[in-house]
């Protein structure tokens, strides 16, 4: 129960002289609130940036036809994708630009003709409405399905569903509007209409699907997935590997991963330099405490103070007074990142390994710093610092 | 303990403390000092010794090396029976917690600590429970009369009671030895002849004390005087027997 006793005597002290152990503690409040802050600030913008590629849909591999001269994907074709091992859906898209016109009101907006699946594939979420219909691709309906930003634009506040709008001249009944994705990457997700497929084709007066969106059943079948489907396209295609591509969502990810962890790294390691800074001024404020406190050092060895009583006090004091200062700077860091996720609409993620990392690096650092002046008092001859005035 | 005071019979009692042949030098300001030159001591259990001298007689370096605070350069010094010269510093440090009980001239308190806990120090770095420092601690208090004080801190106490904690925080361990430095130097006279009085109290409960002083009337009051003068030791007030005369 020593333990317990020094950490006593070593809070006594500390409250013997408020004003410089709050002083000596700002460095450690500084630097682990700072720690705190930045990392959760670099951690929740990837998860913001994982949440928006997820967006896309889950377990996406996307193939995008770049000349659709020399390789001709008919809709015939990509149905033999989904009957690979591990895929769970596809969905092939025709896409091209259009203009839509509602009365007066008019403007250019990307055209997806697509299937049903494409809901499942993408996550498309409906706010008004219904999505697209296998029976609507199968008689060539002449229905669309708005994007958030075309429906507003289009439309205003009103509701469109069931109102008529003109595409390319042609008039298409509203049977949905999507919800509001936002856009990644610089693609807007809303600026869109989506047509059935084979009304697509007539409207862009081509049969070729561009893009080719693929959902596998789990995460771990991506690679292997991707793979299968590059070696069908090139069986199907030999030659024109430059004319398409094999996208996978995971390695957008993995990309996006990497330069927000390196992010997240230099910010937590800027702070961790404050945090060593602030561990020099423990030791600067030690160095001062354990000349000042010579005399007492001299007593309690003249009464029996081993060299490790008298280091384990000092290294003690250092700390405690790190821990505290430990403590308050994660309340600190916490309070200041709800604040900026409240004011500045910041995403910000805590995890409470990296509160517990701080914490110990402060403690660390607080008796890393704290060994040098201990040991100096450790060593002061008794007789010497019984007769220091 | 009883009979070690009767006259007589304190030859043949026996010696806690045995210096043979103690020097001790030191180099102040690229100047050779021969503070202590073969000094030779014999101080047995239940004794009052004073030690007298002027500033600069080694008076103080003698006092470190009884105290264990320091070592001597050559000579033999048995402290209970056992050789401290070669000890080292933490053993040193073991010996003046078990053996020696000191009291200083500015009593020596830690300011942040209360009464009770100063004398609880101690027993503190002897590793003891937190309950039995304390009873021993509050008992010692009992002994110097200020156990109503025990919560105090130093500075709301006299000089005379500051002095008061000091001896019973020498005497919490129990130590056969207490070792005063000049314990009446910060005091007034009232106060000083009360320290000597607790002094002389717990000489006849068997606890053997050296005072080391330069008031001659605190020295006249122990049972015998050496006197030191340029590192040498001289006994100045005769044999034992005659000790208990002074006065």
């Amino acid at each position: 129960m020593r333990l317990l006793q020094s950490i006593k005597m070593a809070m006594r002290s500390i409250r013997g002289n408020k004003l410089r152990s709050f002083l000596t503690m700002l460095g450690i409040i500084i630097g682990v609130s700072s720690v705190i802050v930045l990392i959760s600030i670099g951690q929740g913008s990837s998860k913001a940036v994982a949440e928006q590629i997820n967006q896309l849909g889950t377990n996406l591999l996307t193939v995008n036809v770049m000349n659709s001269d020399i390789v001709k994907l008919t809709v015939e074709d990509t149905e033999k994708f989904r009957k690979l091992d591990g895929v769970k859906e596809i969905a092939p898209v025709v896409s091209g630009r259009v203009s839509v016109k509602n009365g007066t009101t008019a403007t250019q907006v990307s055209l997806i003709g697509t299937t049903a699946s494409y809901q499942t594939v993408r996550e498309a979420q409906v706010s008004q409405g219904r999505f697209l219909s296998d029976i609507d691709v199968e008689y060539r309906q002449k229905i669309a399905v708005l994007g958030a930003n075309t429906a507003q634009t289009l439309f205003g506040m009103e509701n469109p569903v069931g109102k008529y709008i003109q595409v390319d001249g042609i008039s298409f009944k509203v049977v949905g509007v999507l919800a509001s994705k936002g856009g990644s990457m610089g693609q807007s997700g809303d600026d869109v209409i989506l047509l059935p497929l084979s009304t697509a084709q007539r409207i862009t007066k081509n049969t070729n699907v561009q893009t080719m969106y693929i959902q596998a059943k789990s995460a771990e079948q991506l690679n292997w997935i991707m793979a299968e489907i590059e070696r069908t396209l090139m069986r199907m295609f030999p030659d024109h590997q430059d004319s398409y591509s094999v996208f996978n969502q995971q390695d957008l990810m993995d990309t996006m991963s990497s330069v927000t962890n390196t992010m997240t790294m230099m910010l937590g390691g800027i702070a961790g330099i404050s945090l060593l800074v602030g561990g020099i001024g423990i030791m600067n404020i030690m160095l001062v405490s354990v000349s000042e406190r010579t005399k007492e050092i001299g007593i309690r060895k003249a009464i029996g103070a081993k060299r490790r009583d008298i280091l384990l006090q000092f290294l003690i004091e250092a700390a405690v007074l790190s821990a505290f200062g430990g403590i308050i700077g994660i309340g600190l860091g916490l309070g200041i990142g709800q604040i900026l996720s409240v004011t500045l609409k910041l995403s910000v993620s805590y995890s409470v390994s990296v509160v517990l990392i701080a914490f110990l690096f402060s403690l660390i650092v607080g008796i890393v710093f704290g060994v040098f002046p201990a040991s100096k008092a450790a060593k002061l001859d008794p007789i010497q610092a019984l007769r220091y005035d | 303990m009883a009979e070690a005071t009767e006259e007589g019979s304190r030859q043949m009692a026996k010696s806690i403390i045995e210096i043979q042949n103690m020097t001790k030098t030191y180099r102040l300001g690229g100047e050779v000092v021969q503070a202590l030159q073969g000094i030779s001591l014999q101080i047995h259990s239940g004794d009052f010794l004073a030690i007298v001298g002027p500033s600069g007689s080694g008076k103080s370096t003698f006092m470190n090396m009884i105290g264990c605070l320091d070592r001597p350069d050559a000579g033999s010094y048995f402290l209970d029976g056992k050789e401290i010269a070669r000890l080292n510093d933490n053993e040193l440090a073991a010996i003046r917690n078990e053996k020696i009980g000191f009291i200083f001239q500015n009593f020596f308190l830690l300011p942040r600590l209360t009464a009770l806990e100063n004398v609880e120090l101690p027993l503190l770095y002897r590793g003891m429970k937190i309950k039995e420092r304390q009873q021993i601690a509050q008992e010692c208090l009992k002994k110097v009369g200020l156990i109503e004080r025990a919560h105090h801190l130093p500075s709301q106490l006299s000089g005379g009671q500051q002095q008061r904690v000091a001896i019973a925080r020498a005497l919490v361990g129990n130590p056969p030895i207490l070792l005063a430095d000049e314990p009446t130097g910060a005091l007034d006279s009232k106060t000083s002849q009360e320290i000597i009085n607790i002094m002389k109290g717990l000489n006849e409960q068997g606890h053997t004390i050296i005072i080391i002083t330069h008031d001659w009337e605190v020295a006249k009051q122990a049972k015998r005087i050496v006197r030191i003068q340029d590192g040498r030791l001289f006994e100045s007030r005769g044999d034992f027997i005659e000790a208990s005369s002074v006065d």
